[in-house]
């Protein structure tokens, strides 16, 4: 308990000093990582506590985003209005593409996740009327939130409400079942659990999250394009899930934070070694995180939080 | 084409249980070494006939080195692995080659054939065609009628009894693998002349590999076969008469707008529609 | 209570269930012997849902539940343990019992009230802990527990659904004489709450429980009757008894 407040102190008081020393890029950035640190912790539900190994968790984040743009660009300014539409349109996604999908297990259950992510794909690089495959460019954050350090603060409190939310979630009736379906789903039917509608609703929710943090990239760049609901955007959620801990309460805050967070610091302070060895690695920064994806999997499948709870057994 | 490589993919995954997404990504070395050796070589054949057992060692050393840890492991970790696996391999082959390669397409070839009276059909595509036909029957009478086969169908039902009697699991592995990887390399070097051979050009044929096999059935070259044909032809078909159907049913703007969209999605639709009714594919070959 | 007619499932060139026809008054216990391969526990997949019959009608307490999917048949008091343990491995014993629990009583889409709060669950997960004897390892990880001890979870998740007829499917399996007396303990003593259809190849226990027994061989019915009848009945000495029983 006593970490969490230290935590939130830090994390209230950060934009205050940032602005104090006039550097807002920063009080950004973090905004941006919270916003992935929800979308990670949306996939989490499904995936980490759920098993749904979802390809296509790009596309719930894809269709808050352009909801929340179209609102926008149609003139609909409120973040009231906007954000929950967002959600809305996501958890609506999930809905329709769980009904068809949580029928398959395994791969199959991943392909479809998958096709229907570059289907939305394809449908939203069509239109024409919002941009298209260039994009869409908004006028206005919602609600007028171009405050940085306000837009932080709205930003944090949904990543604490998200975080909290899935807490009280995964200790609560539901999250037992969904745990005990991903443990041995035949042994869940066995006592009796509808095993397709509980992970329709997990999935459902995840996707709901999702939008959300879909809403929030739209607003924080001012711009939306088809790539936000590429599969490879689902990789990248993935990548934050494993590399935080999967199955983690804060596995995927950690895994955002840690994986943009390295993203930036390759891009932004060349390591001298290095570069003399391989001239414009930083443009190959992909092969590093692949190569840690790799060793997170064969070496650490817990995670950085799986890490750090065995560090704190260890210690005990 | 698309059969080859779904083929491969599907052996892999029905016979050693793993899912590899980095399968397009030796459909993508296959056509970055072919192009090599045509230009060493200056023929096509031999550039494209190098590129194939080049490919093979090089998945099998793979195979051998990091993806044989992953057999045991769940299909998250396996997803996880073997995508990490594609941003390396992009990255290498990036550095190796630059971003781009060049294979022109066999000067004999490019000219059209007349199938029937007032029907041309490019020449190479027919030679693509034949090609897919000929590995196709290759690998049935393999699969399905020699020891080799019954020994890689075994090894799969069931991996400790294969081994109990003394065959050589590892090794038969190993060598689907290869098998795999020479048919990609196979699809990769022929039809890069027709598409451009680029970094990422695995994972968009990868997905469509995906599709077919998940149509067909895992671990069913049968089902492969089957699964590449429909998908190739509903696409067609999708691409061609969709956006017409559109533009009778809809106004003019929003037919060109979501025609093509539509049709695209059209392969996904397929995909859907039969995973609804048939969870396993058309022909499982798993239970 | 529970009544098969006709049920037959084959897979691909193999005939599993031929043409089974069998009744489990309630009350009894029905016990279901015969050589391995004989179809058992593709009849007990069959009546529990999750192998659907290729042809054949099931019914249960007069209703037919042949098309009903396999967790609603555990909704209407008919409940299964496995051959092959099957267990959730990362919980702890109290958990396991309390998730079946759960189940059966009230909606699991509750998403704000922790669990942990509800201790008439995990009372009664105790209580059925104490029935299957692992009272002392409710805290155990389930995945940790001695073959014995995970063949009597097994029961207890069973149980816990709180059904009306239970399907044993071997839950003798693999124990030593010790656990077998104590399985068989359990069995007397829910008798008088639940049917049980035993599956069984301990012949002791089956000889002592069963109030009937129904012979399967090659998947079909060869006798059905009381105890007595069965052990001197020609055929079934012959297909499976031989001379193994003391007469």
């Amino acid at each position: 308990m006593k970490k969490h407040i230290l935590l939130i102190i830090v994390l209230a008081a950060f934009p205050l000093v940032m602005q104090a020393a006039d550097n807002l890029f920063y009080v950004s950035f973090a905004s941006r990582v919270m916003i992935y640190a929800i979308a990670a912790t949306s996939l989490n539900l499904a995936l980490g506590y759920g098993g749904m190994i979802s390809f296509g968790h790009a596309a719930f984040v894809g269709t808050g985003a352009y909801v929340a743009s179209i609102c926008i660009a149609e003139g609909v300014t409120s973040a009231w209005i906007g954000w929950p539409a967002a959600i809305a349109a996501s958890a609506l996604a999930a809905w329709a593409i769980g009904a068809v999908s949580l029928r398959t297990r395994g791969v199959y259950f991943i392909m479809i996740t998958l096709a229907f992510a570059q289907m939305m794909f394809y449908l939203v690089n069509s239109m024409k009327a919002y941009g298209g495959d260039e994009g869409l460019t908004l006028p206005q954050r919602a609600s007028n939130l171009g405050n940085e350090v306000a837009f932080y603060y709205v930003v944090l409190c949904l990543l604490a409400a998200t975080i909290f939310l899935l807490y009280r979630l995964i200790n609560s009736r539901f999250g037992r079942v969904i745990v005990a379906i991903r443990e041995n789903e035949a042994r869940a039917v066995a006592v009796g659990y509808p095993v397709f509608r509980y992970q329709l609703a997990c999935f459902v929710i995840a996707g709901a999250a999702a939008g959300l943090a879909g809403a929030l990239l739209a607003s924080h760049g001012k711009y939306v394009n088809p790539n936000v609901l590429h599969w490879s955007q689902s990789g990248t959620l993935m990548i934050m899930v494993i590399l935080g801990g999967v199955g983690r309460l804060w596995g995927g805050a950690i895994g955002a934070a840690v994986l943009l967070g390295l993203e930036h610091l390759i891009a932004e302070h060349p390591i001298a070694w290095l570069a003399a060895l391989l001239p414009n690695y930083q443009q190959h920064a992909n092969l590093g995180v692949g190569l840690v994806l790799l060793a997170i999997v064969l070496f650490a499948p817990q995670g950085i939080a799986g890490l750090l709870a065995k560090e704190k057994h260890a210690a005990a | 084409m698309l059969f080859l490589l779904a083929a491969g993919l599907t052996l892999v995954f029905g016979i050693m249980d793993m899912i590899n997404l980095a399968h397009g990504s030796l459909y993508m070395l296959g056509a970055f070494l072919a192009s090599t050796f045509v230009a060493l070589t200056g023929s096509f054949t031999a550039g494209v006939l190098l590129a194939i057992p080049a490919t093979a060692i090089l998945g099998m050393a793979l195979e051998v080195t990091l993806l044989r840890t992953l057999y045991e492991r769940d299909h998250l970790s396996q997803v996880l692995a073997t995508f990490a696996l594609i941003l390396i391999l992009n990255e290498v082959v990036r550095l190796v080659w630059g971003s781009d390669a060049a294979l022109p397409m066999p000067a004999a070839l490019s000219g059209p054939v007349e199938l029937l009276p007032g029907l041309p059909y490019p020449a190479y595509r027919l030679v693509i065609i034949a090609v897919g036909l000929f590995i196709a029957v290759i690998l049935y009478l393999l699969v399905a009628k020699t020891k080799i086969g019954m020994l890689v169908r075994a090894g799969a039902s069931n991996r400790e009894m294969a081994l109990a009697m003394g065959v050589n699991i590892k090794l038969l592995f190993t060598l689907v693998f290869g098998a795999g990887a020479a048919l990609c390399a196979v699809a990769g070097a022929m039809l890069a002349p027709l598409f451009a051979v680029q970094v990422g050009m695995g994972e968009n044929i990868l997905i469509l590999a995906f599709v077919v096999i998940v149509i067909g059935g895992i671990g069913s070259i049968r089902g492969a076969l089957v699964g590449a044909v429909l998908v190739g032809v509903v696409d067609t078909i999708g691409r061609a008469f969709l956006p017409l159907l559109f533009g009778l049913v809809f106004q003019p703007r929003v037919a060109s707008a979501a025609g093509p969209a539509i049709a695209s999605v059209s392969i996904y639709l397929l995909m859907a529609v039969i995973l609804y009714f048939k969870p396993k594919g058309l022909f499982p070959a798993r239970g | 209570m529970l009544r098969l007619e006709g049920v037959s499932k084959r897979f691909g060139g193999l005939v599993a269930t031929d043409g089974v026809s069998l009744e489990v008054a309630q009350g009894e216990v029905h016990a279901l012997i015969g050589p391995n391969g004989a179809g058992k526990t593709t009849l007990i997949g069959q009546i529990s849902g999750t192998l659907p019959p290729d042809s054949g009608e099931i019914f249960f307490e007069d209703k037919r539940i042949t098309k009903v999917p396999p967790h609603a048949r555990v909704a209407v008091g008919l409940a299964r343990s496995h051959q092959i343990t099957s267990i959730f491995r990362r919980f702890s014993v109290l958990d396991n019992l309390a998730l079946a629990v759960q189940a059966r009583s009230g909606s699991s889409f509750s998403f704000w009230k922790p669990v942990a709060k509800e201790t008439a669950l995990f009372d009664e997960a105790r209580s059925i802990a104490d029935e299957v004897g692992l009272s002392d390892r409710t805290d155990a990880t389930a995945g940790n527990l001695a073959h014995g001890e995970q063949r009597a979870l097994e029961v207890g998740l069973a149980l816990a659904t709180r059904p009306k007829l239970v399907l044993l499917d071997e839950p003798m399996a693999g124990m030593g004489p010790e656990e077998s007396q104590r399985m068989i303990a359990l069995i007397e003593r829910i008798r008088s709450r639940v049917t049980v259809l035993l599956v069984e190849h301990d012949m002791d226990a089956v000889f002592r429980l069963a109030g009937r027994i129904s012979v399967l061989v090659s998947g079909r019915i060869i006798a059905t009757d009381v105890p007595g009848k069965i052990k001197s009945n020609e055929e079934v000495r012959r297909a499976y008894l031989g001379d193994e029983v003391a007469a």
